[in-house]
């Protein structure tokens, strides 16, 4: 190997870089600017003075791109989104998990295909139908109408099945010597064991459920439900025969609603790398 | 989470079993409950309604059999927005693996700054498909987009949700940068579960590096490459909606949509049920084969390692 | 403490695989039984199914005079050594053995006392705050051991326990093992596919082929007096040498070859002869008492240290045989030689089904 090779090898990686980071670096600069700037003069590529101004009036003023509610209620609905989802994605995919791999039923095989038959058709194919059942529900523009839906998908359950098929039998027959039923198992080996498998879909399903998008859209009318994501719809509608679109305002909502699961992504690196990677396998 | 992939091979079953008749039930009742209500239900719910049309003011509906699909397959305007999804998805996934095994090659190969260059390149994974968006509506600005003023330059007057191509190019370059980096991890990731003495084995049949890589580091990552055209396609169908949605603010116009963008536009705005329910069971179909050749590819990617 | 009982215990697995085929086997209080044989012969499902680890299809096993054939494994009073050692990995080691104790409602000192008194016997006191995957091979075999003693059980059971360590480590827990029985005196049934371990550690070893038992007895015995020729060539390394003869004008000669000569003993027409290497002797005419004699060529002369291996052949295409030899003895390829054996060494076997004649 010699050093040549490595100067392209590193030209190309920078390139790529260029590529991914440029954008979301002129994104953050954008919202360091005043509107009238950037109007005037085009997109800016030094930082502005207008950072905490316009951070202050995205998180706490109501009334730019939404009426009734400011960035702060949204970061707070994009929280209960992600963690809601994540969490009861976990909780009740690893207990389907755990009966569909653990236990010896009849009709197991029924419940494995409709749990898995979910893998097959996305929520935008039946996006019409699912809204309209959710409404005759009466979970419109409620917490639960915005997560549960979400969570029929059986991705969760299928990652599970695969770890706990890769635990080993003989810890199952350790355990069943030392007397542990199916509950003891569950709480004193098993879930022990998944922690990281655990930490890695976490932060998958908190991403996926923070990033949520379309449905989050039609399932709340309601300003205070609004998350950030959803918001950016919302910058849509308001700029729509707007004179000087406020730039400014709109990026710095975006930097806040791609801030939380970057950093959560970056922190967690290895663990998110794995549970990506590894729930395909 | 569409990157999940049904893989049923392997062990289906443990070698030792508890045995009860309630403990399971009680276990798989939460997922059966929200699967039943909220898949399976609005699953044939699609199904019906592609069988009848609705009264656009909701007095019933009546059995128009297969009606729905035949004006749906044989509208001009599906047609167009099929062809569009087609090309569209052919350049995204083309584009973004392409990218992005060219990048993971290199990452692979260079040891200093390895790791950072690994979390610079992934890290956009993290961010929203409409966030992309409206950082694509940004840059591909007609007054202040840094993208716009450059292909100026060049004699290039990009005009974003007035000009078909125009639009589709933001919309594409917006897509590919956000699907870059699942494709890299997974490259990336492909490339270093490579044993080393079998680039070892290679590096001593063959001097040449770039032939190395076609003949020995291509065809074992060939599986992970399969595997990953199937998860870009169904990203380019499904994932993309929110980027479409932003930068054509909403307004398709005579913009480029994509046939899940329709089924929705049909849905909810236009108020065709039957229309829409029709297109939303023509994508079940295609879906359903999509994940059929996935299953097929990952069974043979198991027999590969 | 307990005997155990198996009566026509059998095995047969979904897609009518009989894995067990009626075994039979009564083992005394505080004995050590091997159940040896290739993969396979049924040798774990028994171990299995003793433990509850998978349902007897028909018969019964008694541990004691309790009949268990329904009886949960936890409630079995066995404790069971697998062959990965199945330690749970985010446990302490002091946690592992304490579990098992834990679940039965034991008071807590002395779930202590037990769990420091089995760490003392097994020397791994120090490791009680470890996790599994800080130990070395030998020190997690030591830990499942250390939670098998402290349940203080009827019954050991041992799954292969020792196929994952090296090879110097497997003699001395080989050794340990069968010093911590005998001290312990509990009854004991060991799994393994390995001939060695089977002879150097059972009172009574079980020879298991195709899920029916080919042989039961002492090693020694087995050694001696092997029951069929699959036990002749499992048991003993090098195996048996195992020749087809037939009777021809009053005599002993090979089937397919010549160079082999020796008395007929029965009154068949054709035999399995097996002679083991110790037993054939070089010499240079063959006594008139030898119940065998063979003249070979060389191959070739294998040392391994304290013996060497000879092997050697019946002419062109005839059958080989291995001899043990002295290290000092100097034998060249190509070399002719005359073997001899005498009768109380030479085993005779059915040739069509292999069961030793007397």
């Amino acid at each position: 190997m010699n050093n040549k090779l490595h100067l392209s090898d590193h030209l190309v990686l920078l390139a790529g870089v260029f590529f991914m980071v440029t954008p979301v670096l002129l994104t953050f600069i954008t919202s360091t600017h005043d509107a009238i700037t950037i109007y005037r003069e085009g997109v800016q590529f030094l930082p502005g003075d207008q950072f905490l101004q316009n951070y202050e009036t995205v998180l706490f003023r109501a009334g730019g791109f939404t009426k009734e509610v400011d960035g702060f209620v949204m970061l707070k609905n994009s929280l209960i989104l992600g963690l809601g989802f994540a969490i009861g994605k976990i909780v009740i995919s690893m207990l389907a998990a755990y009966a569909i791999v653990y236990f010896r039923f009849p009709f197991a095989s029924l419940c494995f295909w409709v749990i898995f038959s979910t893998l097959l058709l996305p929520l935008e194919v039946r996006i019409l139908p699912s809204y309209e059942i959710v409404q005759s529900l009466g979970m419109v523009n409620t917490y639960s109408g915005l997560i549960v839906p979400l969570i029929a998908s059986a991705t969760g359950t299928f990652f599970f099945r695969q770890f706990f098929l890769s635990v080993p039998d003989e810890l199952l027959e350790a355990a069943r010597i030392d007397g542990a039923g199916p509950w003891k198992f569950f709480k004193d080996i098993l879930v022990p064991l998944s922690k990281t498998m655990i930490a890695a879909i976490f932060i998958i399903m908190f991403v996926y459920g923070w990033n949520q998008y379309l449905w989050p859209t039609l399932m709340t009318t309601d300003e205070s439900l609004f998350t950030l994501v959803r918001g950016i719809k919302q910058i849509m509608q308001v700029w729509v025969g707007s004179q000087i679109p406020a730039f400014n305002e709109a990026m710095a909502l975006a930097i806040l609603a791609m801030l939380p699961p970057v950093i959560v992504v970056i922190v967690f690196q290895s663990w998110f790398v794995k549970g990506l990677v590894e729930s395909d396998k | 989470m569409r990157q999940s992939a049904v893989h049923l091979s392997g062990a289906l079953m443990k070698k030792v079993q508890f045995q009860s008749r309630t403990v399971p039930f009680l276990l798989l009742l939460p997922q059966l409950a929200i699967v039943t209500i909220f898949f399976l239900w609005p699953a044939a719910e699609a199904v019906q309604s592609s069988f009848y049309l609705e009264d656009p003011f909701g007095f019933g509906a009546t059995f128009v059999g297969m009606d729905n699909f035949t004006d749906t397959l044989t509208s001009s305007d599906y047609g167009r927005v099929a062809r569009f999804t087609g090309v569209f998805t052919f350049f995204v996934t083309f584009l973004s693996l392409g990218i992005a095994l060219l990048l993971a090659v290199k990452a692979d190969k260079v040891l200093r700054g390895a790791s950072s260059y690994k979390t610079l390149l992934m890290w956009v994974y993290a961010v929203a498909p409409p966030v992309a968006g409206l950082i694509g509506v940004l840059l591909f600005d007609q007054h202040v987009g840094p993208i716009t003023e450059f292909f100026a330059l060049l004699g290039w007057d990009m005009q974003i949700g007035v000009s078909f191509f125009d639009t589709s190019f933001a919309m594409t370059v917006t897509a590919v940068w956000k699907q870059v980096p699942v494709n890299f991890i997974f490259f990336l990731s492909g490339l270093q579960g490579i044993s080393k003495s079998v680039q070892e084995a290679a590096s001593i049949d063959c001097r040449s590096g770039f032939r190395r890589f076609w003949t020995v580091t291509f065809p074992l990552l060939a599986p992970t490459g399969f595997f990953l055209l199937i998860i870009n396609i169904t990203y380019a169908f499904f994932d993309t909606f929110g980027i479409i949605d932003v930068v054509l603010k909403g307004e398709p116009g005579n913009n480029p949509v994509t046939l899940v963008y329709k089924v929705y536009l049909d849905g909810f705005r236009g108020n065709d049920l039957g229309g829409s329910s029709a297109q939303s069971v023509i994508l079940m179909l295609l879906v359903f084969i999509l994940t059929v050749i996935q299953f097929r590819l990952i069974e043979r990617r198991v027999h590969y390692t | 403490m307990a005997t155990i009982t198996l009566d026509t215990v059998r095995k047969v697995y979904a897609g009518n695989v009989e894995a067990v085929k009626g075994v039979s086997i009564d083992i005394a209080d505080g004995e050590f039984i091997v159940l040896v044989g290739p993969s396979g012969c049924g040798k774990s499902t028994l171990l299995r199914m003793v433990a509850g680890l998978e349902d007897i299809t028909t018969g019964e096993v008694k541990i004691g005079d309790r009949l268990v054939n329904n009886v949960d494994p936890a409630d079995r009073d066995i404790a069971m050594v697998f062959q990965n050692y199945a330690l749970y990995p985010h446990m302490s080691v002091y946690n592992n053995l304490a579990y098992g104790l834990k679940n039965r409602g034991m008071a807590k000192d002395e779930i202590d006392r037990r769990v420091k008194e089995a760490a003392g016997i097994l020397e791994i006191g120090n490791f009680l705050d470890r996790r599994p995957r800080q130990l070395s091979g030998g020190q997690r075999q030591r830990v499942a051991m250390g939670r098998a003693i402290v349940r203080e059980p009827a019954a050991f059971l041992f799954d292969e326990p020792l196929s994952n360590l090296d090879a110097k480590l497997r003699v001395q827990m080989r050794v340990e093992i069968k010093r911590l029985q005998r001290s312990l005196g509990t009854t004991s049934v060991y799994v393994t596919h390995d001939q060695l371990e089977a002879m150097t550690l059972a009172d009574r070893l079980v020879v298991l082929n195709g899920g029916v038992i080919e042989q039961i007895g002492s090693p020694i015995s087995v050694y001696d007096k092997p029951a069929s020729t699959f036990v002749a060539s499992f048991i003993g390394s090098p195996a048996m040498n195992l020749l087809p003869v037939t009777v021809r004008d009053g005599g002993l000669a090979l089937t397919n070859g010549s160079g082999l000569s020796g008395k007929n003993a029965n009154g068949a027409d054709s035999y399995t002869v097996g002679v083991r290497p110790e037993h054939f002797e070089v010499v240079e005419t063959a006594s008139a008492d030898a119940a065998v004699t063979a003249d070979v060529t060389v191959n070739v002369l294998e040392p391994v240290g304290a013996e060497s291996f000879l092997y050697a052949s019946f002419g062109e295409g005839g059958p080989e045989i291995v001899v043990r030899v002295s290290s000092h003895a100097q034998y060249q390829p190509g070399q002719k030689l005359v073997l001899q054996a005498m009768p109380e060494d030479v085993h005779f076997f059915d040739a069509d089904t292999g069961k030793r004649i007397d």
